[in-house]
């Protein structure tokens, strides 16, 4: 049996309980093991999903009982090794950034244990094969965030992190409702395993109570439209550098993630909820864009525009669940999807660089608000790059590649006859261009009023925004159908084809 | 079926709460009543009318278990409702120290 | 933070170190009568925290106490998950593995693992519930000078 699986939540686990004791004697710790540690899982992850390594892990070693599993299981497959991918790298770069950034907090060790805990819980959320055991991880994860939004203490971050917590909690009452019903009506908690049940399963209007509840509740992690109220405050409220860790990587973990896995592997889903998955993605998609064009706060621009970016996620989805529910060509569903995972991985690039550079403008002229800045390319030439080079990936001009993952969608929107959908995307695509334009002629461009005398920023900060911005041209290579078939066709053949993920976890 | 729907009510109890109410520690309260109505529910689902607490005793033969896993589910959740109380006390404390009040109509400086 | 009536301390020296002792027997036996780390964890804080509420303490003394029991949960929730890791390099080699031998049904040495894992799981639970509570009182004090 191989045992590098419980290493994505052992290390990090580990760490943050390290962090607290030996942090104590020197301060050096914790800077310097986060990143090294969160290098080391990247390079793991990465290695995996090149190897196309897809199998299952029995914890405390349970041998399941007449086909029957009773352990809690950990999953490996092309899905959840592409987040993974992405937690590791982005809390790498993010953790290196922050060497620099989160000296003018007091109590960087609380910082860096925190920080490890949400990485912990968010691998943990994505390996677990298990529903009980990843609702505990989902909440290591968003407690952990909870106390990282109000790092700050002062005013807004206090109340953000009030209001975040009010509604986080309310989403895991609905959660652990939904996880109730469901081991009520199958008397197990295992993911492939209540997949075998619901198969020949007849009470459907329970069954679609039960999905209802789950995607309020995991509507709410994700900050989909109708619950969206959280997000903003929540995410321009923190360090930045956990805005980058909440909006690249967190909403897509625990909110997304979970909700594609559970859709795609567990429940038989219908027509009916691939409808509802693409009108709340077009919903999001639209009211975040058209909400984020008045926003003179940069941070809560780039919040309102994750939502949006959410949206386009969601839509991808919705067109393959849709797909494949009426029968039609499988293969336009393969490109929905694969272009939705595609802007997944996109979005936590450039929206993780956006927000690091916001946190470089604050860093140094510790203000967000846009009306008071302008023309600092002269002075910070390398944020003014890296910034343009996001704001350009995000608003979907080529070569960057949040142009080639737009693309997909639209195509396979246009295939699959959804006309009004792919209309809406471009539309909002050019929102998107409109916002970031603004963004960018009022912070880099024009006269510089108030900040004449300011340096670039240190190091460590640069070094992850340059790291950052190679990426956003890098993985446009994705688009490349022989690159794609490696890396995306995994993801999407292990999430389109059920059998696969129930055989990794019971084996005939 | 009664004690489900009276679940159901103590759930509805906590959400009235939690929209009537203007102070902080009341919402928190609010909150933690409807996180134990499905604490409440969990153990209802596990429940065997009959049924003798799952350790192995000594002279019976063939007894009726109560199921064990939700009970466990409830232990754990327990252990993460008391986890996130302590977070949301700790938050509002310190809310009280900026504001001195716990009223949520003086706390509002984010909007938008 | 004053201290309370006399009735109260006397009735609290009384009580605390029983709900104590109750508390560690109900930790160690976890394996064999409902309860565990969690549940004696909270007993042996609840026993601590009625002393400091009964007799009170200042805030110096307070903040000092606070670094020693978070550290004491720190280290010993990593010795709970080491005794996990140490399944990996024993027996079957898997993580959460229970190498020790398990023993006769009944009897309080049995079990394999688990009783360590009550302890150790009590201990922080107890230093978990006692940092939460002093740290909540230290604000409360600072806000009142």
């Amino acid at each position: 049996m191989n045992s590098l699986i419980p290493l994505f939540v052992i290390i990090p686990l580990a760490t943050a309980f390290l962090i607290p004791i030996i942090g104590k004697i020197t301060n050096y710790f914790a800077k310097t093991i986060t990143p090294i540690i969160l290098l080391a899982l990247s390079i793991l992850s990465i290695s995996f999903l090149f190897y196309g390594k897809h199998e299952s892990y029995i914890i405390g070693g349970w041998q399941p009982v007449e086909n029957i599993p009773i352990a809690i299981y950990l999953v490996l497959d092309g899905f959840s090794c592409l987040v993974l991918c992405i937690t590791s790298l982005i809390g790498f770069l993010v953790s290196f950034y922050s060497i620099s950034y989160i000296k003018k907090y007091t109590s960087e060790n609380n910082f860096y244990a925190l920080f490890c805990l949400m990485i912990a819980g968010m691998n943990g959320v994505v390996l677990s094969g298990d529903i009980f055991n990843l609702f505990v991880f989902l909440e290591i994860s968003v407690i952990a965030s909870y106390a990282l939004v109000a790092f700050g203490v002062g005013k807004n971050e206090l109340e953000a992190s009030f209001k975040y917590q009010v509604l986080g909690n309310i989403a895991s009452f609905l959660i652990l409702f939904s996880i109730a019903l469901l081991y009520w009506q199958t008397k197990t908690l295992n993911i492939a395993d209540i997949s075998k049940v619901l198969q020949n399963y007849d009470n459907s209007i329970f069954l679609t109570f039960t999905q209802i509840i789950l995607i309020t509740g995991f509507g709410l992690k994700a900050a989909i439209i109708p619950f969206h109220a959280w997000l903003p405050d929540a995410h321009s409220s923190a360090p930045s550098p956990i805005s980058a860790m909440l909006s690249g990587v967190l909403i897509k973990a625990v909110g997304v993630y979970v909700l594609v896995r559970l859709f795609f592997n567990m429940f038989v889903f219908t027509y009916e909820i691939g409808v509802l998955v693409a009108v709340l993605g077009t919903l999001s998609m639209i009211v975040g864009s058209l909400l984020a064009i008045n926003q003179w706060d940069i941070k809560r621009l780039l919040a309102y525009s994750s939502i949006s970016q959410i949206g386009y996620i969601m839509i991808g989805f919705g067109i393959g669940m849709m797909i494949l529910t009426k029968g039609g060509e499988a293969s336009i569903a393969v490109l929905a999807i694969a272009g939705s995972l595609f802007h997944m991985v996109n979005h936590s690039v450039f929206k993780g660089l956006l927000f690091l550079g916001a946190g470089a403008i604050e860093f140094r002229t510790n203000t967000r608000d846009m009306s008071q800045l302008g023309g600092l390319s002269e002075n910070m030439p390398i944020t003014s790059t890296t910034s343009l080079g996001a704001s350009m990936s995000i608003s979907g001009i080529p070569p960057f590649n949040g142009f080639f993952s737009k693309l997909i969608i639209i195509i396979a929107a246009i295939q699959g006859k959804f006309y009004l959908l792919a209309l809406l995307a471009v539309i909002v695509s050019i929102i998107t261009l409109a916002y970031f334009l603004k963004f960018q002629k009022s912070v880099f461009y024009g006269k510089n009023k108030n900040y004449k005398n300011i340096k670039e920023v240190p190091f460590a900060m640069s070094f992850s925004m340059i790291i950052l911005v190679i990426l956003c041209i890098g993985l446009s290579v994705l688009a490349i159908p022989s690159i794609r078939e490696v890396i995306l066709d995994q993801a999407v053949s292990s999430l389109i084809n059920m059998d696969h993920y129930i055989n990794l976890v019971i084996q005939y | 079926m009664i004690v489900y729907i009276l679940c159901f009510i103590l759930f509805l109890v906590g959400l009235y709460g939690l929209i009537t109410r203007r102070n902080l520690i009341k919402i928190v309260i609010s909150l933690s009543i409807m996180e134990f109505s499905i604490f409440i529910l969990l153990v209802l689902i596990g429940y065997i009318d009959g049924g003798i607490a799952p350790i192995i005793p000594e002279n019976v033969t063939n007894p009726t278990y109560v199921d064990p896993l939700p009970q466990a589910m409830v232990l754990t959740a327990i252990v993460i409702g008391l986890a996130t109380t302590a977070m949301l006390m700790a938050i509002a404390i310190r809310l009280y120290r900026k504001y001195r009040t716990f009223d949520i109509r003086d706390i509002k400086n984010l909007k938008g | 933070m004053k201290g309370m009536s006399l009735i109260v301390k006397k009735v609290a020296q009384l009580i605390a170190g029983l709900i104590f002792l109750y508390g560690i027997y109900i930790m160690v036996h976890g394996h064999l009568t409902p309860g565990g780390g969690f549940a004696g964890g909270a007993l042996i804080a609840g026993s601590y925290i009625l002393a400091i509420l009964a007799y009170g303490s200042d805030t110096i003394k307070l903040k000092k106490e606070e670094t020693g029991t978070s550290l004491t949960e720190s280290i010993s929730i990593f010795i709970a998950l080491m005794l996990a890791v140490a399944g990996f390099f024993i027996g079957t080699k898997v993580f959460f593995n229970n190498y020790l031998p398990s023993g006769k049904i009944g009897e309080l040495i049995s079990a394999g693992v688990i009783p360590l894992y009550n302890i150790f799981i009590g201990i922080e639970v107890a230093a978990a519930l006692i940092t939460i509570f002093l740290a909540l009182i230290i604000y409360k004090e600072e806000i009142e000078e």
